[in-house]
Order: C-alpha cells, then structure tokens, then sequence
C-alpha cells in the first residue's frame, strides 16, 4: 500500500513538473499549431528570474520577506517569459503561421539566441532591459491619462521610450552596486536557495514528502485550474478558442485576431516562465536547462492529443508514474520472487536514462495504435 | 522540364570544370595544414549527412530531426571495428579494448563480435542505419504521421538513443565514447596525417559517389517525380493508386544508410565517436545546413554544410561568444526571407532583385520567355 | 452480396451513413452504377455530393452501410488500393502537381506498376509513351507539355487533371466540377470528352453547371440532405417538384 501511494506520489511529481512545463506548449501548439522550440529557454528565462528575484529578497531592506519570495517570483516570471513570447511573436513567429516546420526552425534559432544570450549577458544588463521595456510598454497607458500628453502623440511615444532607457539604466547600474553576483555574466549554473519553510520534508508516519516537490504539484494545480478557466471561462479565452476553430469567421465577428494571436503566444510563453520558477527548485539553473525538458513537454502534447487540456493531464501523470515505476525498478519490490531473466530486465531500466528510454519508446508504440494521442481532437479541426 | 541529364559528349566547360575541381581535391593535402585538411575533411563528411536530408526534405517533406542517431550509429561501427583490430593498443583482460576493463567486463558483448571483421563492418557502417531508419520509418509512415509530428517523434527518438548510448557503459563506454585515433587501419595509424590525408580523399570520393547516387535517383526521373509529388500532394498521389509508405520508407532509409556513412567518415577523422553525435542541438544543426545551402537542390545542401561548418570554425577560433548568436540568425534568416536556401535565392533571380532594390534597375532586353519557368528543381 | 457479371452494377452504395461529429453528411444512401454508364449526380451546396466521393475512394469510412465495385467491397481498403482496382478521381479544384511539368504529371499517373522499384526502371513503355502523347493532344496541352504545371491557367488546370484521370486507365471515373471555372468553348470540349469516354469506361459527373449536365444527355441523380431525391433524365428531374423546390428552383432564379 505504502509502495503504491509512494510510486504515486513521486509520479505525481515527476509528472507535475512535466505538466507544468507542457501546459503553455499544450495551448501554443495546440491552439496556434506553432512549434516552439524555444519553449524549454523560455522557461530557463523564468527559472533565472528566479534567481534574480531572490537575490533582490537578499538585501537587506527586503530580507525579512525572504520566505515569500518565490510568489513574487511566479509573478514576476509569467511577466519576463511573457514578454518575450510576445516579443518573439511580433517579430517572427507572426509571419510563419500556418507553416509549423518553419515555426520550429524559427523557434530553435531563438532558443539558441537566447541560450547565448544569458551567457554573455550579465543578469543586471538583462533585467535593465526587461525593466526597460515594460516601462516602454506601460508608458503609453500611462500617459494617455495625463491630457497634455494625449494631444501629442509623438512626445508621449518619445517620452516613454526616453523614461524607459533611462530607468532600465539605472536599474542595470544599481543592480550592478547592490548585487555583485549578478554583475558579470557566467556559462556556469546558478542556484537558487529555498526558503526555509520551503526546504525538508514532511513527516507522515515513516514516509516523507519533501516539500518542494509538495509545492510544484501545488503550483502545477493551480496553473491547469487557472488554464482551464482563462480558456473556458473568459472572454479572451472565448476568443481564443474561436479564433482556432475558424480565423477567417472571428475577423469577420470583429475579433482582434492578432491580438488574440499575440495574447496566445504570451500566455503560453509566460507558463514557461512559471515552469521556469518550479524547475528551479529541483536544481541548479544554467543556459542549458531548458533543453532536458522540451522533448518530454512535446511528448506530453503528442500523447494526450495536441489541443486537449485533459489529454494533456492525463499523459504527464502516465508518464510520470512509468518513469517511476521502471526507474526505481518497482516491479522488484512488488514481486521479489520474479525469475532471473525477468530480473535482470527490469534491473536494465532502472536508472533515470534507461527509464527514459523506456517511456519514450512506449509513447512510440501508444502512437502507433493511437496516432493522433490518447484524446484525439474530434471534428473536422484541421491537421496541423 | 529540358533534358538535365548529363550529355555524351560533355560541354568543354564542364570537363573544365570537373577536372579542376579533382586537380583541387588532389592538391589540397599540400596547400593547407594537415590541421586545416582534417577539419575539411570531416565537414565533407558531413556534406554526405546533409545530402541525405536534402533528400528526405527538400524533395520529399519530410523534416527529420532525428539523423543523429543514424550518423552516430555508423560511426560506432566504424569505431568497433578499429577498437577490436587495434594490436598496439593496450587491452584489458581478454584482450577486450581497454574500456571494458574499466567497468570489469570479461566478454566482449555480442553484438561486438561481428565487427571482428572489415567486410561486415564496411557493409554494417550504412546498412545498419538504413535498417534501423527504415523500421522506424516504416512504423512512423504507416500510420500516416507526417508534418511536425513526424520531426517530434524523430527527436523523440533520438533521445532515447542518446539515453541509451550514453548509459550504457558496459557495452559501448558510455558517455566517454571510443577513440579511433591511436587505432591502426590497414597498416597505417588512423591518426596520423598520411591516413588522414587518405581519409580526406576518401571523403571526396565518397561525397561524390553519394551525390551521383541521389542525382541518379531524384533528378529527372519519375521515381523523384513521385518525392516531389508525395511532398506537395500527398493525398492526390494516393488516387492515383501510388502507396506513398514504401516510397518514404525507402528515402529515410537512404538517407540513414548516408548519415551511417557520414558518420564513420567523420568519426575516423575526428577520432573519436560518442553519444555527443545523438545530441539533439547536432541533428537540428543538420537542418540549418541543408536550408541555408537550398533544400531541393543537392549540390546546394552539401555546399551548405561546408560552407558553413567551415564559417563555424573560422568564427568560432575568432569570436567564440558570436557563433550561437549567428547560427540562431541563420535560423530566423531561412525561413523568413531566405526560404529557398542560397543556391534557391540565386535560381529564382534573387540578385536581379536585390539589384533592383537597391536601384539598380536590369533592363530586360526581351520580354520574358516563358521557358524561363522550367523547374528550378533542374540542377545544372 | 452482388457477383460481378453481366448486368450487375459496376459500383454499388447500399445504405451508406457518414456522420461528422452527429452531422448526417450521407443518410442511408443507396446507387448504382452500370458499367459504361454516364452519370451526372447534382444538388444543392451541403447536400454531401463531395463526402459521397470520398467515400467510394476510401477517404471517408462510412458508419453504415457498404460500397461494392465490381461485386467487392471496398470497405477497409486504402486510397491506394481503391484506385489500383480501377477508380479514379478528379478532385473539385484541380490537384495537379504543380512542381512537376505537365507531361511529368501524366507520366507519373501512367505509369505502372505504381512501387518504388517500378518508377526507378527509368523508361516508360512505348505505348504508355503513346497514351501520354495522345493525351496532350486530347487536352490540348501538346505545346505545354514540359512546362511547370503550377504555370498553367485555371482552365489548363482542370483539363490537365482530367488528362491524368483519363491515363490513369481506370474502370470508373469519379470527376467532380470538371468545368468550375473554364470558358464555354472549354465546356463543350469537356462534355463530349466525357461523354466519348463513356462506353469504355463508367463516368460519373459531380456538377453545378446545368447546361453541361443538359449536353452530356444522361442520366441524372439529385442529391439532398445526403439521400437520392430522385433520379431521371434531366427533363423528369428538371420537373420534378421535389426537385423544384430544393435546387432548381433557387437555380433558375439566378440564371440570367
């Protein structure tokens, strides 16, 4: 019994993290039909911010708040990864739609950008320029407020861009003073420490859940709750939904499509971003993180049926609970008796990487008797 | 579309030109460094790996992200085989490659043994990964997974080859991978410059037996006719009573049987094999090769992984921050404007309009005839 | 089940039901075919003369009922399959390989047998040569016969993909709108094309175009709401109420 909840428990966790990361993959791919290989950086960008944050909760003006951090930092990471993701949708990913072999190439040039970028980028220039371009972003709402403004437009436009460089300067500069370790830019991982309430473990009986694990099934929870009601329950999400089934038609209903598109793109950007923040309590954080998840994010999509919430779901906790029934070579303590062969077998795929391969190979074979995922997208949607 | 095949006899200019592109590949070993010809010559080995996703892609539509595990899987072969036939090695107990002294093996694993032999392996180096591509293939195509699910569930596989490759140390060393370099080949140590220097011919030869191979295939006959075809209308290709399954298999096996070949050439030139060739960012990279050269021509896909492996190395030694920063431009560069590759932008008149851009205005002397239509698929 | 022989039906629907998502595309619909038959089969927009098509070439599978050709059924077979037992298709807009020249369109539907090891022996035979030839001439495409299909008018389009249905050899031809989009010159052509097939081959006709459907002088079936309203010549079912009501009326309406 114990065996059962604890094989649920870690598959629920290993799953978690995959579903959290999928989720803005689910709805970009799903929803768009774009490829965005640059998912996996985005969440890194998030999983750096992280870092960022906590370093800001480090001063000593903020250190008392130290244990409430990590909200900050879900919020202010949906932010960075979701202004990315706009950005990179104004800029590229606009042109290609329609043409999803293109958008991967795309993506993947952008992920390697990015990887560069945090690189030779020292973390104070970069949050200068986020700072920066929300500023440059925000100016113009702003402003239109103050009538003086409002009747010259091109003053507003220069004011704001002028405010923005200004601010995200003197961010970049202060940031370099009061925070040395984010003055110069590193290849080398960085880690993020928890807070105290966030670290250990809790005790039931003699079995304990550690607690980050805890916190990321938590936040996995409420991202999907959140997913779910901004698709079905909003008004973007109702225009979202019906611009997938039919473009030409919402134009024609008055529909902003490309800021639905726009607005799409940043949403799912943006869960990376969070994901970026639940990965980053599982490991130490470099340019490369992004890289180890998005292959198993496509395979969430692929499995539970590309555009399925619940598909989605169910398929992470799938291969969550397999990778840890084949890694931690549960079958063994099931049933101790099994012969040698067998044995020797289930011993073979017991580590992380075999158990890896595996799953990967089991989704293959599922795609084969199910090609279009566990929950096919019924209807006449077109193929993507 | 005109008559593209190859005349009997050929135009002067065309003797010319072949005879100083063999006077060049002759020359080359005593005009550069044998550090320079070692590095030309593996990126002609992977011209060969490109040529083969031109094939799968540019001809047939079919984006792989996945030639990894094919490249890499002809260069085990090749590295088994040197591994067992390397007398001055130092061996483990056995007489097994030293590696698996390490990890206390004691009999070399089975699938090893065939590679005792050069025969088998000269055959295993390609038709191993063309078998293996065309299982996959076959699996994937029968149920009609085409488009990005096709290029997620490459990569897909790749990472479990990787995973596999890379924890498995007992059989093929793992993550450490195994050297070529002090192993010895007919007689010759495979790292030193006179091999290297008869490795880089080898290469050559082999670029352009392959090349020959494709033409041969996909330009000017209807079997290429059918890629083409089964790229821009597959469904159409159906009713007319065409099975587009065998076709497909039968190109992703080729171009697996290629990147096996590929990949024993560059593994024997780079002296060393390891499960860093199933990385997933290397088989993407393939891609950008073949789309920056042209896909759908085939000359321009292997120029596009020469040239740009060589723009690789030149900018790396030089800036090495910038060259991820390039690459990820050359990305964005292909498929917003660039779509048809160099060699593409040069066919559909791309410098005329450039020209004309930037103010100069060609004037045509005619109006335009309409033969100027026929096939840029033609390769001259 | 029907046996294949003298009288029998060339194709058969029996009962046939397609649903799309509850959507009644075809309901419980039943046509036959006679071998060397022409027949025209028109209706409203929506009325599922399109999803009839992709079921008979194994597209769509239907929910109920069964198709038979030539006494077998063509249930569970592939497009592939259907079309390599004789039935070909031209599909509404026309679906030509536009990468390819015209004379490569036709070689490529020619040709036989249609497999990987088949297209690489390099040489089509002489009588293939011959039908393609002869075609070119028919669809008077002889002039443009290497250029790139993607370069041809609409028209040329059109006549092209009946071209590759006609050498393509099939028992039954399946041509739906042939003549959207072409000149009256075009029109006429292509009826007496289609009707000089008949005979040899069966035609089947997916039209809007009434004036073509009254030259090719044959039968005509009505389609609506994915049943056969009825079916006569063009004169019964021009004066058929039923008829009357759901199409042509609306139809004659618009006619100038």
């Amino acid at each position: 019994m114990t065996l059962l909840l604890e094989s649920l428990f870690n598959g629920a966790a290993i799953g978690s993290v995959l579903l959290i990361a999928a989720l803005g993959l689910a709805i970009v791919f799903g929803l768009m039909g774009v490829i965005n290989l640059a998912h996996g950086e985005l969440m890194m960008l998030g999983a750096y911010t992280t870092y960022v944050v906590q370093s800001f909760f480090k001063l000593p003006l903020l250190e008392p708040l130290f244990g409430g951090y990590i909200f900050v930092a879900v919020v202010v990471a949906f932010l960075v990864s979701g202004l990315v993701g706009l950005l990179l949708e104004r800029s590229v990913i606009r042109r290609l739609y329609g043409r999803p072999l293109e958008t991967l190439l795309a993506t993947w040039g952008v992920s390697l950008i990015l990887q560069q970028f945090v690189r030779t980028v020292p973390l104070a220039w970069s949050t200068g320029l986020w700072l920066a371009a929300m500023v440059a972003l925000a100016g113009p709402l702003v402003g239109n407020r103050l009538w003086g403004l409002r009747q010259r437009p091109w003053l507003l436009r220069l004011g704001s861009w002028v405010v923005a460089a200004a601010v995200g300067v003197a961010a970049a500069g202060w940031i370099r003073g009061a925070m040395p370790k984010l003055a110069r830019a590193s290849a080398r991982n960085v880690d993020v420490t928890a807070p105290r309430w966030l670290r250990g473990g809790l005790d039931l009986g003699d079995w304990t859940l550690p607690i980050p694990r805890l916190v990321i099934i938590g936040l996995t929870i409420l991202a999907v709750v959140a997913v779910y009601w901004f698709l079905n329950r909003s008004l973007w999400g109702l225009r979202i939904r019906a611009v997938t089934q039919n473009r030409t038609m919402s134009d024609c209903l008055g529909i902003p499509t490309q800021t639905v598109d726009a607005l799409t793109f940043g949403v799912g950007s943006g869960l990376a971003g969070v994901a970026g923040v639940a990965v980053s309590l599982l490991g130490s954080v470099g340019p490369n993180v992004g890289g180890d998840y998005i292959v198993g994010c496509f395979m969430v999509v692929v499995l539970g049926g590309v555009g399925n919430l619940w598909g989605a779901v169910v398929a992470s906790a799938g291969i969550g609970v397999l990778t840890d029934v084949i890694g931690a070579g549960r079958l063994l303590e099931v049933w101790p008796q099994m012969p040698a062969r067998l044995q020797q077998g289930v011993e073979f795929f017991a580590t992380t990487s075999m158990a890896r391969v595996l799953v990967f190979a089991l989704i293959v074979l599922v795609l084969q008797v199910r090609p279009a995922g566990l929950f096919p997208q019924r209807g006449r949607m077109a193929e993507v | 579309m005109a008559d593209t095949r190859s005349r009997w006899p050929p135009r002067w200019s065309q003797v010319l030109l072949w005879g100083m592109g063999l006077a060049l590949v002759l020359a080359l070993p005593s005009l550069v460094s044998p550090f320079r010809l070692n590095l030309l010559g593996r990126y002609l080995s992977l011209a060969i790996v490109a040529l083969g996703i031109d094939l799968i892609w540019g001809y047939t539509g079919l984006l792989s992200l996945g030639q990894g595990i094919f490249f890499a899987l002809g260069g085990y072969g090749a590295a088994m085989h040197l591994q067992l036939n390397c007398h001055s090695c130092s061996r483990a107990a056995g007489g097994l490659p030293e590696f698996f002294g390490l990890y206390g093996v004691q009999q070399l694993p089975w699938f090893w043994e065939p590679f005792h032999s050069p025969w088998f392996t000269l055959v295993a180096i390609w038709l191993a990964p063309a078998l293996v591509a065309g299982l996959l293939g076959f699996l994937v195509f029968r149920n009609r997974i085409k488009g990005v699910y096709f290029s997620i569930l490459t990569q897909a596989a790749l990472l479990v080859f990787f995973n596999f490759f890379n924890g498995q140390q007992k059989l093929i060393n793992g993550t450490n991978g195994l050297k070529t370099d002090l192993t010895r080949l007919l007689g010759m140590m495979v790292g030193s410059d006179a091999m290297q220097r008869n490795l880089f011919w080898l290469t050559a030869l082999l670029a352009l037996l392959t090349w020959l191979l494709c033409r041969r295939l996909v330009v000017g006959g209807r079997f290429g006719h059918a890629l083409l075809a089964i790229r821009d209308d597959e469904a159409r290709l159906r009713c007319l009573g065409y099975n587009p399954t065998p076709f497909k298999t039968m190109v992703f096996a080729l171009a697996g049987g290629l990147a096996g070949i590929s990949g024993a050439l560059y593994t024997v030139q780079s002296g060393i094999v390891s499960p860093q060739f199933m990385a997933a960012p290397f088989s993407i990279e393939m891609v950008i090769w073949v789309a920056v050269g042209g896909r759908g021509t085939l000359w321009g896909a292997m120029a596009g992984a020469l040239v740009i492996n060589m723009a690789k190395s030149l900018v790396s030694e030089a800036w090495p921050q910038t060259w991820l920063f390039i690459q990820g431009g050359l990305f964005l560069l292909v498929v917003t404007t660039l779509q048809g590759g160099v060699v593409g932008w040069f066919q559909e008149g791309g410098p005329r309009r450039l020209l004309a851009r930037l103010g100069w205005r060609t004037r045509l002397s005619t109006y335009p005839a309409l033969e100027l239509e026929t096939g840029p698929e033609g390769e001259d | 089940m029907p046996t294949p022989g003298p009288g029998s039906p060339l194709l058969e629907l029996a009962g046939v039901s397609v649903s799309f998502d509850g959507f009644l595309a075809l309901k419980n619909l039943n046509l036959q075919l006679a071998a060397g038959e022409l027949r025209a089969v028109i209706g409203p927009n929506g009325a599922g003369k399109t999803t009839f098509l992709d079921v008979i070439t194994g597209k769509v599978r239907p929910q109920a009922g069964d198709v038979y050709f030539r006494g077998r059924s063509l249930l569970g077979r592939n497009e592939h399959q259907i079309a390599r037992l004789g039935v070909g298709r031209k599909f509404q807009s026309p679906r030509v390989f536009e990468q390819l020249s015209v004379q490569e369109n036709l070689a490529l539907a020619v040709s036989t047998p249609k497999t990987p090891m088949g297209l690489l022996r390099r040489h089509l035979t002489g009588a293939q040569r011959q039908r393609i030839h002869h075609l070119l001439e028919v669809i008077n495409l002889a002039p443009r016969a290497h250029h790139r299909a993607g370069s041809l008018s609409h028209g040329q389009k059109q006549w092209l993909e009946i071209g590759m249905l006609v050498v393509q050899a099939p028992r039954l031809l399946l041509v739906d709108e042939p003549v959207a989009g072409l000149s009256d010159a075009e029109t006429e052509r292509t009826a007496d094309l289609l009707r000089s097939l008949a005979g040899d081959h069966t035609v089947l006709v997916i039209e809007h175009d009434m004036e073509f459907i009254r030259r090719l002088q044959t039968r005509v079936t009505v389609l609506h709401q994915g049943q056969v309203l009825c079916e006569g010549s063009m004169d019964q079912v021009q004066t058929d109420p039923r008829v009357v009501e759901v199409y042509l009326g609306a139809g004659q309406e618009e006619q100038p």
